[in-house]
């Protein structure tokens, strides 16, 4: 029986997987990537927790967080793009310019 | 019609002061003298209405304050008291006037409109100060002069010792102002009202002289004659005054000795109500006005300026008039006032016209034998000098007979014969020192031009006069560079001294013949005179509706009056023949004395040194501690530092915290998470 706490387990395993990811890699790329597992981690959580409660709300949000994900990886990348044609890297420590 | 009085000049100044720079000479003085002439004239037929009906005339210009209980019209009263001022000022005004258009013609175009249109503005001012029936517009005037007094000493203010003596002025005289001031809060405080007739009527229903004892009337008294001893340069504010001369010399014959100094014997006079109430306050007036003459006198003497010694005449001679008010002798002190007026403004006029012809030269020790050079003025001077020393039957020697006569027989207080005393000394000295004047300028033979062999050793060690000596020696022909600046060169040498031009000499010889028979208003019973002056002016000094007392007790001793004229007219024919013999006569004896009490005639001649001890005791402690304490103590130490502190503890404490941003967006990530964290580790483990 799968229950709701297995659930809950495997977003909190997939959400810490995309945190270190976003800490650990050194490429914008791979952060984006990082970011979208986040955000599926928690689809998974509202999915889950609406099964779990019997509405559909939960999956009405996730259809929202889908498409500003969408919008999110479009402008992310154009960034990305933006910026690599720049100073030919992608890491993110070449990009510490706007500060004191 | 009374505010016609003052408006005429006012409007004067308005023009003079908005077009003169586009107008000739010719229309602007022209136009300042209508006004003055008109306002004499108006004048006239004001002081004509008062004197054929007996009563005081007023009219309110407009609500000036309301606010409570508080009303002050904008009004002027005629008065007996304002009617001899009001003439005095605008006639003698006028011939002044008239005086400055030949004085002052070689200013440019637009100096000479400016000193008209201030000179305009004086009268105004000076107008309603004497015209004003409550102390507040009494007190605009007052104020107003002050400023006039102000602008025109320092006329020439591109000359430092002008400007400084301006400032001077200017900082002496708020000292008495603020006299002024107080004395109004406690008289309205007292009594609830500013008009002067009603503070009068207040007063003498309310008190007695006994009853009044020490309290109120005599602080009020007190801060008002601090008033007038700073306005009429008595000790201890005179110092401003001799510092005054730097004006232009028809200006110290108008401001300086005929009428701005006189304002705070008029003061007195207009207070005489509340000063009768104050004996401890009369003795002080008396004992001040007495030291001064004697103080002046001395310091007359020995000076080598001739403006500077008709400046310590007429503070001198403001003592005597201070004398006769502090004895309760108003109506003398005014009468002093009034011929004062005439023969000192002819002398400084005469002095004036000397200057003139010398373009510029000062020093009496360069000048002599103008008498036939200068026969105009010459003989006008000598009419003043005679009518200021006393000799009758010229103004003089009545009205200084009066207030010595008066001295002597009042009673109080208790040291009037030291009083009558040292005045008659001062009557003395004032027959020295002004024929000294007149020997050195006009007798003997024109002495060198150069400065004297060790000026060092004779001049005063003060900063101001030394400023004012070295210009004077050093550079006699440029020292008034912008007044005569071409006539200059051509008259440095005495080649060609002239008379005086055509307006100049015209008010002189009015003067001379008003100085000759100015006195004759006031002829004393003693000698068969009916001292009309004295029944005219009376009025004015008692509160409405009190009875006049007859001071029949006063002409008891007519023979003792007698006697005391002879005294006083030997005395003063004793010190013209002293001056004769030291400065006519015998020059060298004149040095010998001084070689022999080199000691006094160095305090005399350094004016006692008070202009250096107000500076030790006064200036420099007051800008040690504005420098010390004010400027760099609080200014820059605490109010500086408290702005400057906040901008440094901010800008400390941002280069801090600006270290966060450090741009790198894997930080900005960390700190967020962190942040999430410890939020919901909160909620979570509380």
């Amino acid at each position: 029986m799968i229950t709701l706490n297995h659930y809950l387990i495997l977003s909190a395993l997939l959400f810490a997987i995309g945190t270190a990811g976003v800490f650990l890699r050194r490429n914008l790329i791979t952060m984006l990537l990082s970011i979208e597992i986040m955000l599926n981690a928690v689809n998974l959580t509202f999915v889950a927790v609406g099964r779990y409660l019997g509405t559909v709300d939960g999956q009405i949000i996730t259809f929202f967080v889908m498409t500003v994900a969408a919008a999110e990886a479009a402008v992310g990348l154009a960034l990305v793009i933006a910026l690599f044609r720049h100073r030919e890297t992608l890491s993110p420590d070449a990009f510490t310019a706007l500060k004191w | 019609m009374l505010i016609l009085i003052p408006l005429l000049p006012f409007i004067g100044f308005v023009v003079n002061a908005f077009l003169g720079k586009r107008l000739p000479k010719s229309i602007s003085g022209g136009l300042a003298c209508a006004a003055i002439v008109g306002s004499f004239a108006v004048a006239l037929a004001a002081v004509w209405s008062v004197v054929s009906s007996h009563h005081a005339m007023e009219q309110t210009a407009f609500t000036w304050i309301t606010s409570g209980e508080l009303s002050i019209p904008f009004a002027f009263r005629l008065d007996n008291l304002s009617s001899l001022m009001i003439l005095v000022i605008t006639g003698i005004g006028s011939l002044i006037h008239i005086y400055s258009t030949g004085y002052m013609h070689d200013e440019p175009d637009s100096e000479y409109a400016r000193y008209f249109s201030y000179l305009n503005l004086f009268a105004a001012f000076m107008l309603v100060l004497v015209l004003g029936a409550s102390f507040p517009v009494m007190f605009v005037g007052w104020e107003g002069v002050g400023l006039c007094s102000y602008l025109l000493i320092g006329f020439w203010f591109k000359k430092k010792s002008a400007s400084d003596a301006g400032k001077k002025a200017f900082v002496v005289n708020r000292v008495g102002d603020f006299g002024f001031i107080l004395a109004m809060l406690i008289i309205f405080v007292t009594f609830g009202t500013l008009d002067i007739q009603a503070v009068a009527a207040a007063a003498h229903s309310t008190y007695t002289p006994e009853t009044a004892g020490i309290g109120v009337i005599t602080a009020a008294t007190l801060l008002l004659f601090l008033g007038a001893t700073g306005k009429s340069a008595q000790i201890p504010l005179y110092v401003w005054l001799p510092d005054a001369m730097e004006g232009p010399t028809p200006v110290s014959a108008l401001i300086h000795a005929a009428t701005m100094v006189t304002a705070g014997v008029y003061l007195i006079g207009r207070c005489a109500v509340l000063f009768s109430l104050a004996p401890i306050t009369l003795a002080v007036v008396a004992a001040i006005g007495t030291a001064t003459a004697l103080m002046a006198g001395t310091i007359g003497l020995v000076q080598n300026d001739i403006k500077r010694v008709l400046a310590y005449s007429t503070v001198s001679q403001l003592g005597y008039m201070f004398l006769a008010m502090g004895v309760g002798a108003y109506a003398a002190g005014i009468f002093h006032l009034y011929t004062h007026a005439f023969f000192k403004a002819l002398l400084f006029l005469g002095s004036g016209a000397v200057i003139h012809a010398l373009a510029g030269e000062q020093d009496l020790r360069n000048m002599g034998g103008l008498k036939k050079h200068l026969p105009i003025t010459y003989w006008t001077f000598l009419i003043g000098a005679l009518a200021i020393a006393g000799i009758p039957p010229l103004a003089g020697f009545f009205s200084k007979d009066e207030i010595l006569w008066r001295t002597y027989s009042t009673e109080w207080p208790a040291f009037h014969l030291l009083l009558y005393g040292v005045g008659i000394l001062t009557a003395f000295l004032t027959a020295t020192y002004m024929f000294r004047l007149v020997f050195m300028a006009f007798h003997g033979e024109r002495r060198h031009e150069a400065p004297p062999a060790h000026p060092e050793e004779e001049e005063p060690v003060a900063h101001a006069a030394a400023a004012h000596a070295a210009s004077a020696h050093v550079a006699p022909s440029t020292k008034h560079g912008t007044q005569h600046a071409a006539p200059s060169t051509q008259h440095a040498h005495g080649a060609h001294i002239h008379d005086a031009p055509p307006a100049m000499a015209f008010a002189l010889i009015v003067l001379a013949m008003g100085s000759v028979l100015a006195g004759f208003i006031g002829v004393p019973h003693a000698i068969g005179g009916n001292n009309w002056i004295e029944t005219f002016l009376e009025p004015a000094f008692l509160a409405p509706g009190a009875v006049h007392e007859a001071a029949e007790a006063v002409h008891a001793g007519a023979s003792v009056e007698l006697m005391l004229m002879g005294l006083s007219v030997g005395l003063a024919a004793a010190g013209i023949g002293l001056a004769s013999y030291f400065w006519l006569r015998n020059p060298a004896a004149s040095a010998a004395w001084a070689q022999r009490f080199s000691g006094i005639h160095r305090l005399l001649l350094n004016k006692y040194y008070v202009d250096e001890l107000y500076d030790a005791a006064i200036v420099q402690p007051i800008k040690g501690i504005s420098t010390g304490g004010l400027w760099k103590g609080v200014d820059a130490g605490g109010i500086d530092f408290a702005v400057n502190g906040v901008g440094l503890g901010v800008r400390g404490s941002s280069s801090l915290l600006r270290r966060l941003q450090t741009g790198s967006i894997r930080v900005y990530a960390a700190s967020l998470f962190a942040g999430a964290v410890v939020v919901l580790g909160y909620y979570l483990w509380r």
